[in-house]
């Protein structure tokens, strides 16, 4: 009973943000919509007992890509209404194809087998199950040449990201170490015999 | 009000088709564009963990664990491509880019 309060509140909450995302006007409003999405599917992936990758969707989702996201948004200075060209040609469009993939989907899922998986209830976890321990039991030793590929992958973003968004100014002054250590004093100190002055 | 793993397959499956309509109503905004993945994998997530619990395994959750990360580097480049785009043409609306067209 509780289970079904908690899921229709945090299912209704998800659907209006994921159509907030794709109808608001202004894209800071879209990135705030899909922040709240996301949060609200942390809570349905909480109630299905996936904690560990509900925590990191908060953390690495909400606190770092949608804060990415966001820092973007704002600084591209993009003009919204000529962004919106087209909307509302192709909203029937759009409407059409998402309504025909639910339709469709929703009979394959709620197509009614004797026995079927699908119809059965999530059943709950022993009290001294924990999720982390499970998932890290199986991480770091079947999976762990996935988990260190992955590593790479975010490795080679990180690169990817610095070597794309730097910027050399031409024209720009800026010190030279290498020049500088490997100076003599032969290059700068020069010694001028003067001769003295006389009256 | 009992909730069995239909009511999550058929949620996912809302929000996939939501996402498709983002991008065909949205088709000249590349954030918008980005967003509207973000939420297709986010879906796609719900897919996965509403399986793994239905066949207790945790595979379908180390999988979700590995979605994220590839979706977060996506999302940095991709905004890293954005950002020189928009440095380059002023604009990231898609139908200017039409560079390449030969």
């Amino acid at each position: 009973m509780i289970n079904g309060i908690l899921f229709y509140t945090f299912a209704t909450v998800l659907v209006f943000a994921a159509l907030g995302v794709i109808s608001s006007r202004n894209p800071v409003h879209s990135v705030l919509f899909l922040v709240l999405s996301f949060t609200q599917s942390s809570a349905l992936w909480l109630l299905l007992g996936a904690e560990f990758l509900a925590i990191v969707l908060v953390l690495v989702y909400v606190g770092a890509v949608m804060v990415l996201f966001l820092f973007v948004v704002m600084m591209l200075d993009v003009n919204a209404e000529q962004m919106r060209e087209g909307f509302t040609r192709y909203l029937p469009l759009g409407l059409a194809v998402a309504f025909v993939l639910v339709v469709e989907i929703g009979y394959v899922i709620g197509f009614k087998i004797p026995g079927s998986p699908f119809s059965s209830v999530p059943e709950g976890y022993p009290a001294d199950y924990s999720n982390i321990k499970e998932l890290g039991a199986v991480l770091y030793t079947e999976h762990v040449y996935a988990f260190e590929l992955a590593a790479v992958i975010l490795l080679v973003a990180i690169v990817a990201a610095i070597t794309l968004t730097m910027r050399k100014r031409p024209g720009l002054k800026k010190q030279k170490i290498s020049e500088q250590v490997s100076v003599r004093r032969e290059d700068r100190v020069r010694l001028v015999k003067v001769e003295p002055f006389k009256e | 009000m009992t909730v069995t793993f239909s009511h999550y397959l058929i949620l996912a499956a809302i929000l996939f088709s939501i996402a498709v309509a983002g991008i065909f109503i949205n088709r000249k905004n590349v954030i918008l564009l980005l967003m509207c993945i973000e939420l297709m994998l986010l879906s796609v997530n719900f897919n996965f963990i509403a399986f793994s619990r239905m066949l207790n395994d945790e595979l379908g959750q180390i999988f979700v664990f590995f979605i994220l990360t590839v979706a977060a580097a996506e999302a940095a480049i991709g905004l890293a491509i954005l950002v020189v785009l928009f440095r380059t043409r002023q604009s990231i609306n898609v139908e200017e880019l039409d560079a390449l067209k030969g």
